[in-house]
């Protein structure tokens, strides 16, 4: 294998019922800064069955050239097709880089990927840098349940794979109505890579809120005391015109769904502001919300480890603060809309 | 019907502290688990154990005492249990584990039929997810990864396979290898008869580097595509300030006055 031979950095474009998953987007803004470093393109790869149409929005948000599989068999999502295109593209493009979303397909397909091609793979990763002697790609992610974090490399194999977690890179500044190269890749998929069958898709009925776009966000932990006390926090959050979120040990305690948790087996955010209620700040937690712009921590103990990212820590039972400040931010914003 | 579930023996992540003078993990006193994952696993293929009838290996790669983990799960109710161990093994990434994995159940699969391979979906200390598909791929059978519940009829399994805001029901013919959600289940406890079992009378088998038809390229530190390069303990971001407010009025109007000076209000 001759590294001059490999190329370029791809993207793989998660697409579900013609929809591109945020995590693309955030994927195609962080690899325009590393394409810089490395002086190369970056390839958008779009799997699935008519979904051409997605091409201008890739290109909006930074795909040099987008690669194009449209199969019938690629919908919906299932290992085998996905990972045999993903081979049969990394084989003939040889690119010098892959990146994937860390999420429950592209922690799915990637492995199943990195088996085959032979080549490493570094899950969940939270910060991409280009070696600027090697010019190789540096894959910084949490281990130990997030206590420390590892920088990995993939010195003697191509492509250098990694998965990203969902809400960490941040998008690059869209180009509307930008127009780039489309290649339609001819696979030639059979019935042979239908491996399994979906006999069912049930989707979530619930209009549930995804904390990663909310812009600001109330989160509640322990010190929340039972899950009735939630509703000061939802309070709070629609006056602020935010979410409320949660740490572990409330969504471990039963009080809410998982769905808002934040950390590291939760979601990683970060809102303009992020108000953290009774969360002492395990640091599972605090390596899924310090991205934050501004932190406010409100917890009873001053040793609580969420005061060390905390921009403002106010010491004090956040069961009694909640109620007042909405109380204040209530009077706050009408005398605002007043004036 | 035959099924092998792999466990990992892992320290228990939620008790990991980190010195707060030198920033290092502290690892004294931090106790081993069997990994939740892949507990959930386990438990899965015990009840399709109870309810049809299954024989349960339980393999796990890693020290001699993650021995500990594969008693527990006979304990629980596995019939069979292999330690893959050997320190040829030792610095392996995942790309190596799941190459060594899979030769370990190529070697097991000679004695017997393997129908159903379960795994975790990931470990707690490397959180990775990555095992499980990589040994289907070594393999070549399919997996399904992200299992809410796994049910098996006649060569058919069928699994609710999760995504962030939906579910897939799915089958596959066995052959087949799934990856199991810590959620998925609770698993039972030991048995009071089972843990005398388990240390007394049931043996853990040995798989070691002579007994795996596999290259010593492609296994543990020579066998890993990837290296660390730097490990350090995670930076934050550093205190701000911090106030202890006379009353919840006066903590109320301190948080006002900065979302206002923040213009976030």
């Amino acid at each position: 294998m001759s590294f001059e031979d490999y190329k370029g950095i791809f993207v793989f474009v998660q697409q579900v019922d013609n929809k591109v998953n945020n995590v693309s987007f955030e994927l195609l803004g962080k690899a325009k800064e590393l394409a810089k470093d490395m002086e190369t393109e970056v390839t958008a790869v779009l799997l699935g069955s008519k979904v051409s149409n997605l091409c201008d929005e890739l290109a909006k948000w930074g795909a040099d050239k987008i690669l194009v599989v449209d199969d019938p068999r690629l919908e919906p999502y299932t290992t085998e097709p996905y990972a045999y295109c993903m081979n049969y593209i990394i084989k003939n493009y040889k690119p010098a880089v892959v990146l994937y979303g860390a999420t429950a397909i592209g922690r799915d397909l990637a492995p199943r990927v990195s088996a085959r091609v032979k080549t490493g793979l570094t899950a969940d990763c939270t910060k991409l840098a280009v070696d600027s002697e090697t010019k190789g790609l540096r894959m910084t992610r949490p281990a130990f349940g997030g206590n420390i974090m590892a920088t990995i490399l993939c010195p003697d194999h191509r492509p250098q794979m990694a998965t990203v977690r969902p809400g960490v890179m941040k998008k690059a500044e869209p180009q509307a109505g930008r127009k780039v190269p489309v290649e339609t890749v001819n696979v030639k998929l059979t019935d042979a890579q239908k491996t399994v069958s979906v006999v069912d898709i049930v989707k979530n009925i619930t209009n549930k809120v995804d904390i990663q776009s909310a812009k600001i966000l109330v989160a509640g932990g322990r010190g929340m005391k039972k899950p009735e006390n939630f509703k000061m926090l939802r309070e709070l959050a629609d006056v602020l015109g935010g979410e409320v979120a949660a740490s572990r040990a409330a969504v471990d305690a039963g009080w809410v769904e998982k769905d808002i948790q934040v950390g590291q087996t939760g979601k990683t955010v970060r809102p303009k502001l992020y108000i953290a209620c009774g969360i002492s700040g395990a640091i599972q937690h605090l390596a899924g919300m310090e991205e934050s712009d501004l932190i406010i921590a409100i917890n009873k103990d001053a040793y609580a480890p969420i005061f060390e990212v905390a921009d403002y820590g106010i010491v004090g039972d956040a069961l009694k603060i909640v109620p007042e400040l909405t109380a204040k931010l209530k009077e706050a914003v009408a005398a605002k809309e007043a004036v | 019907m035959n099924i092998v579930v792999c466990v990992k023996q892992v320290p228990n992540t939620n008790e990991v502290k980190l010195d707060p003078k030198t920033g290092t993990l502290i690892r004294e006193g931090v106790p081993s688990i069997m990994n939740p994952d892949d507990k959930a696993g386990l438990e899965a293929a015990l009840e399709l154990k109870d309810n049809t009838g299954a024989h349960i290996t339980v393999v796990s790669m890693g020290p001699p005492q993650a021995d500990a983990v594969l008693r527990e799960a006979m304990a629980m109710g596995a019939d069979d249990a292999y330690l893959v161990t050997d320190r040829a093994f030792c610095g392996a990434d995942t790309l190596a584990t799941s190459t060594t994995i899979a030769a370990a159940l190529k070697k097991i699969g000679k004695t017997m039929k393997i129908d159903l391979i379960i795994t975790g979906r990931q470990a707690i200390d490397g959180d990775t997810a990555q095992v499980g598909p990589q040994i289907a791929e070594h393999l070549g059978i399919p997996n399904v990864s992200y299992a809410q519940d796994i049910k098996v009829d006649g060569d058919t399994v069928t699994v609710k396979r999760q995504f962030e805001d939906r579910y897939h029901v799915v089958k596959a013919k066995m052959p087949c290898l799934v990856t199991a959600l810590g959620d998925m289940n609770k698993p039972r406890y030991m048995t009071p008869g089972g843990i005398f079992d388990a240390y007394r009378e049931n043996e853990v088998k040995q798989i070691t580097r002579k007994d795996l038809d596999v290259e010593d390229t492609q296994i543990g530190l020579k066998g890993s595509p990837t290296r660390v390069a730097q490990s350090f303990p995670k930076q934050l971001k550093g205190k701000g300030t911090i106030v202890t407010p006379d009353g919840a009025d006066a903590a109320a109007d301190y948080i006002v006055a900065r979302l206002e000076e923040k213009f976030i209000i």
